[in-house]
């Protein structure tokens, strides 16, 4: 098994799904409305099928990992074009490995909450509010829709486990397509507005890249070597700190309007609120940790001398992020807009971790992207559960909901603490690393971020209050609580954010070699503490010998 | 002072040795798990855990209690040098030199809480089963209480301060879950989340400590932090000393964090009982009494716990003589006497074992009391205003009785528990000498004498004079399952305190821990004769306005203080006026900025790049015509770009 194609296998599997899904029949196809049920049926069931194959796939390569390896493993590189020394080229270190093995587990449980985006839900029980487009006026084909999402998990497997830039950079660029159709076609509400404005958005951060791309390319070509997009060999090429300058900022204003960074944040409440639930989780969940891991990856690690001198102004923008965007949450009417700026201040936090480099906080943000995936796919899903039957997706609109579905809201509730960091759920372990890593050398930093542990509070405390809490509004009283279905798309997310909040120490374990090499290609030792403590058994040790 | 001073050098530098667990001590993680197992089995169990749910409610916290007890009874049998123990369970947090064990310690101090936790919590759940026994949602009751027990264990028998926090976190969570358990009153939901957060306002300085001291030490551990601390300069011990103390302010509603406290009185009575007057709220005064060792070396830090205390404790008083609602007067006093032991931690070696001596006695006194208020409560149809209560003696004879007990505890009569416990602490105060230690003790005696006054206020209110219910209230003595609680707790009332100070039990047991005060001035003070005479007066001031004359049904107007009072001190006015509108404006000036600033500039680059704005809004169709186009431009620069590098 040792030399598998782990990585490629995975990455085909979803567009094999997409293509069994291709060959299905289609909407236009003849039968009665019964048929055409069934056919999106087995749409639905081929998607979910994919999707929980990739993750078998995945993790079972996960298993094959070997912490102490080397940094880089189920490595493959392929020559893709010659003349330009483009490479397919994949690999995964134990950052790639995690953000891949996230992306595998979010997978089915969009697809099983994404079950009646495009026909009615039978859920929604006619309250609806009226004027309120909670889906596409016009039925749409549910075989686009699932292909969307296939075709995007096969490519944001590669954007993760490309170590090759221009594979990276084709990854990066590509998955904004997929996405714009499931926002503009399938979204809800100003959903072409937004759809536009993601893509523009993203399209000039990319262009800026790819300048970047390829001025690296033509660094990386010295003497008689050709130039080269392969990550490891980029690692040695040295520029001079001039143009390390000027590339790294190419790279970061890509990655910080994909993360997004305050202030490139402004499309994303648009994009999240006007995105299904489904493609909201995959937008927030994973699109965006695209943005962080590439700063972690190539920003820091192939310019590093630059990423010293830009750290102080991208911490203030951290931080500012931070509690900018907690403020801004805090007065959002509608709860999808409310979680979507929820996650501009926590992208900052992972910013923050990622840019204080040191051990804790770059662990810290790497636990924090995968974690951020989970316990935000949870609150837009259940927020998604809660808009189905509504049919608003206004927090106004609610009200004693714990009363008449107290499953639904208990869920609701374990997500939004996830989503202030209470110990004991997975949040907090990342949160607070980041916190310490940054405070052992920005205490300042550190401290303005900590105070948004606060705020944090406010927004998730004051959302459930509104729309869980108080009397039940009478357009609510038949509201059903939970469904199997419902059930199995954000039971698996709540268990993961209690399991990891528990034993983090699997995922850690993956994530510190990683880290650590990172930071040796940056040349950042951590801070060493001034009156540092022998660990306690040395304690114990000396304190019985001199009993004795 | 330099006396003090030396003693207190001395008692820090010489802490028994940390000993891994030992005998029953091996199974110390079961006080984690049998809580968190009931919570775990009534939570998810669901409706059809309805019936029986309250038994497993109840056996938890009791099993756990027979755990602290074996725990206990070996701890005796050991010599004092080899009682603290620590034992891993596993790694919970390891990332390069931050590496947080998921760890035990038991010591004396830790033991105290368990017993504490345990014992008042299972009689507090006995309680519960009778109290809650016509709310459909008892099992879900249940569920939280448990979840409390467990968090509160975890609390107090970390080894570390990543663990203790997760537990200060934890117990933040089910009380806001038990404050606003009847969440469909608006008023519990409000003030379940104003718990929440004020509380959070305190975790920022807990946090901040603890981030603090990895800096400085490189860990988290009690052991690695207590034993690096006396090499670490003096402003960063200062400064971790103030975050705790944050921290603790929130946790235990002290001045400035208080005005959560009489708002949580939403939540049921046992829940007001166990988690606020007996065990959660004091744990700010363990965490000042565990970090001890950084407090010793910090005699700034000290003082500002003492005076955070000293005011928080005249503060609590006075809000207690105005309120009307039996609860509230009795959260009042909650804060008040944590003040007390808030006041004794700040003294140092030399208050911190009456500050646990306090802490003790308190959650008899205090859980029994507040039974009692939910007794009355519960056969008076949820009736809490005293005005409407009055002549209960009779018709509730065994809640009278104990809640008596309870209320010469608290007052200070000697000799039941609040006269051994109390005094001490007047009389440190005063000892500590100089111009803060007189205000600090006036402020002790004082608040002793309105303690007296109100104190009496409620019993005259609520057992005496005549009775002002209404036709429909019919009350009777409550069943046994509620009086048996209420009986045990009014015997530890009784006894409690002179138990733990006569013959010095509780200074030898935990002295090694915390230290030993310098001096005694043995059981009959001057500062504890003069606080005597205070109590007398303030009785006698509550029977002349209460007990000589009839109680008015409504409240009179009250003069400028009164008014003051009953509005807990502007606490929430000046919270609302400096903390609540500034912050509304500013979110609203943030989410305006960030639509009309932020957003509208880069839709108007956007749209003067693209031509004009309309075409943004309608690019539906000329979309993916203008979408294919930049990726034909984007491969036309990179093909370009790239046949360039080759030629």
């Amino acid at each position: 098994m040792d030399h598998f194609p782990w990585l490629t296998v995975a990455g085909a599997v979803p567009l094999v799904g997409a293509l069994a899904i291709g060959f299905t029949p289609g909407r236009s196809a003849p039968g009665s409305a019964a048929d055409r049920r069934a056919r999106d049926q087995l749409v639905k069931y081929i998607a979910l099928a994919t999707s929980l194959v990739t993750l078998a796939v995945l993790a079972v390569m996960a298993t094959q990992f070997n912490t102490s390896g080397p940094r880089f493993q189920f490595r493959q590189v392929y020559q893709w074009i010659p003349q330009f020394g483009v490479h397919y080229a994949v690999g995964v270190d134990g950052i790639a490995l995690v953000l891949i093995l996230m992306t595998a587990v979010l997978m089915p449980v969009v697809v099983l909450a994404s079950w009646h985006d495009v026909d009615p839900d039978p859920d929604a029980a006619g309250v609806a509010v009226p004027g309120f487009e909670t889906a596409p006026r016009k039925q749409r084909s549910a075989k686009s829709y699932f292909i969307l999402m296939l075709v995007l998990e096969t490519m944001m497997i590669g954007v993760f486990a490309a170590t090759d830039v221009f594979l990276f950079y084709v990854f990066f660029e590509a998955m904004l397509v997929p996405m714009y159709f499931m926002i503009g076609s399938y979204g809800v509400g100003q959903r072409q507005y937004a759809a536009v404005k993601f893509l523009l958005y993203s399209l000039l951060g990319g262009l800026l890249m790819l300048v970047a791309v390829i001025a690296l390319y033509v660094y990386s070509a010295h003497g008689s070597h050709p130039g080269t997009f392969l990550f490891s060999s980029l690692l040695r090429v040295s520029l001079s700190p001039t143009v390390q300058k000027w590339l790294f900022l190419g790279f970061f204003i890509a990655f910080a309007i994909k993360a997004p960074l305050w202030p490139f944040h402004t499309w994303l409440p648009d994009a999240a609120t006007s995105a299904q639930p489904g493609a909201a989780v995959l937008l927030v969940g994973v699109l965006d940790k695209v943005g962080t891991f590439g700063m972690l990856r190539y920003c820091l690690e192939l310019f590093p001398s630059a990423a010293h001198y830009f750290t102080p102004l991208i911490i203030v923008l951290a931080v500012v992020g931070v509690l900018y965007g907690a403020i801004v949450a805090i007065g959002q009417k509608d709860m999808k807009r409310l979680i979507a700026y929820t996650s501009v201040s926590h992208m900052g936090l992972i910013t923050l971790g990622i840019f204080a480099m040191t051990s804790q906080g770059q662990a810290g943000a790497t636990l924090y992207m995968v974690n951020h995936g989970f316990a935000t796919g949870a609150l837009f899903i259940i927020a998604g559960f809660l808009v189905a039957r509504r049919g608003s997706q206004l927090i106004e609109d609610y009200g004693g909901v714990q009363k008449v579905a107290p499953l639904l809201a208990g869920l609701f509730l374990i997500a939004g603490l996830a989503g202030l960091s209470l110990p004991g759920l997975s949040t907090f372990v990342s949160e607070f690393l980041v916190l310490v890593g940054t405070f052992t050398r920005y205490e300042v930093a550190a401290a303005l971020a900590t105070t948004g542990i606060i705020l944090a509070a406010i927004y998730i405390l004051w959302m459930y209050q509104r729309t869980m809490h108080g009397p039940v509004k009478p357009e609510l009283a038949k509201m059903r609580d939970l469904r199997p279905r419902e059930l199995w798309a954000v039971g698996p997310l709540i268990a993961l954010i209690i399991v990891l909040g528990v034993y983090p120490k699997p995922v850690l374990d993956i994530i510190n070699p990683a880290v650590h090499s990172t930071l040796v290609h940056v040349h950042s030792p951590d801070p060493v503490p001034p009156h540092p403590a022998v660990t306690m058994q040395r304690i114990e040790i000396t304190k019985r010998g001199g009993q004795a | 002072m330099t006396g003090l001073a030396v003693g207190t050098l001395r008692a820090a530098s010489t802490p028994p040795a940390t000993l891994p667990a030992t005998g029953v001590e091996h199974v110390a993680w079961l006080l984690l798990v049998f809580p968190l197992a009931g919570a775990a089995i009534l939570l998810l169990g669901g409706k059809r855990t309805n019936a029986w749910g309250h038994l497993v409610g109840v056996a938890m916290p009791v099993a756990a209690f027979c755990v602290g007890v074996a725990m206990f009874v070996q701890m005796l049998g050991q010599p004092a040098s080899d009682r603290v123990r620590s034992m891993t369970i596993y790694q919970w947090v390891i990332v390069s030199r931050f590496r947080v064990p998921m760890g035990i310690r038991i010591d004396p101090l830790s033991i105290c809480f368990v017993l504490l936790i345990t014992g008042v919590g299972s009689l507090i759940h006995i309680f519960a089963v009778g109290y809650m026994s016509h709310d459909p949602e008892r099992r879900r009751f249940f569920g939280y209480m448990n979840l409390f027990v467990a968090a509160m264990l975890l609390l107090v028998i970390a080894n570390n301060y990543l663990g203790l926090y997760a537990g200060w976190e934890g117990v933040g969570l089910a009380s806001y879950l038990l404050i606003g358990f009847w969440q469909y009153k608006p008023a519990a939901a409000v003030a379940a989340k104003k718990a929440f957060i004020a509380n959070r306002v305190g975790d920022v300085g807990l946090s901040l400590a603890i981030m603090l001291m990895f800096t400085t030490f490189g860990s988290v551990t009690f052991s690695g932090v207590f034993h690096e601390a006396p090499k670490a300069s003096h402003e960063v011990i200062t400064a971790i000393g103030l975050l705790l103390l944050l921290g603790a302010c929130g946790k235990s509603a002290q001045v400035p964090l208080q005005s959560w406290l009489l708002d949580a009185m939403e939540g049921p009575t046992p829940v007001s009982a166990l988690i606020h007057a007996a065990t959660m709220v004091t744990a700010g005064v363990y965490l000042i009494v565990r970090s001890g060792p950084i407090f010793n070396l910090s005699p700034g830090a000290r003082l500002a716990v003492a005076i955070v205390g000293a005011v928080t404790l005249l503060f609590g008083a006075i809000i207690g003589c105005a309120k009307d609602d039996i609860k509230k007067a009795l959260a009042g006093s909650t804060m008040s006497q944590i003040g007390y032991m808030m006041l004794a931690a700040g003294l140092g070696p030399a208050g911190y074992v009456f500050a646990i001596a306090h802490l003790l006695a308190h959650g008899f006194f205090k859980a029994g009391m507040f039974l009692g208020a939910g007794s009355v409560k519960h056969e008076m149809n949820d009736e809490v205003d005293m005005r409407r209560f009055g002549g209960l003696d009779k018709i509730m004879p065994v809640t009278f009785v104990t809640f008596l007990l309870g209320y010469l505890a608290i007052i200070g009569v000697p000799p039941l528990s609040g006269f051994f416990t109390k005094d001490p602490i007047i009389d440190a105060a005063f000892a500590k000498g100089g111009t803060s230690g007189a205000l600090l003790g006036t402020a002790a005696l004082l608040g002793a004498g309105i303690t007296a006054f109100y104190m009496t206020r409620v019993m005259f209110m609520t057992f005496a004079g005549e009775r002002r219910w209404e036709a429909d209230q019919h009350p009777h003595e409550v069943p046994p399952v509620m009086t048996s609680p209420m009986v045990v707790l009014a015997i530890g009332s009784v006894a409690a305190g002179g138990f733990l100070i006569l013959g010095n039990r509780l200074l030898n047991f935990l002295g090694p821990i915390t230290g030993v005060p310098p001096t005694s001035h043995g059981i009959w003070t001057k500062a504890g004769l003069a606080a005597l005479v205070l109590v007398a007066v303030g009785m006698v001031i509550a029977w002349a306005l209460y007990g000589r004359r009839p109680v008015p049904a409504t409240a009179p107007a009250g003069n400028p203080v009164t008014v003051a009072a009953r509005k807990d001190l502007y606490g929430d006015a000046v919270n609302e006026s400096l903390l609540m509108r500034p912050g509304q404006w500013l979110t609203r000036l943030s989410v305006f900025f960030d639509n009309k600033g932020i957003d509208a500039l880069v839709n108007t680059v956007a749209a003067t790049f693209g031509g004009t704005s309309g075409r943004m809004r309608r690019v539906e169709n000329g979309f993916v015509r203008s979408y294919a186009l930049s990726m034909l431009v984007g491969a036309v620069l990179l093909v370009g770009a790239l046949l360039l590098v080759k030629l």
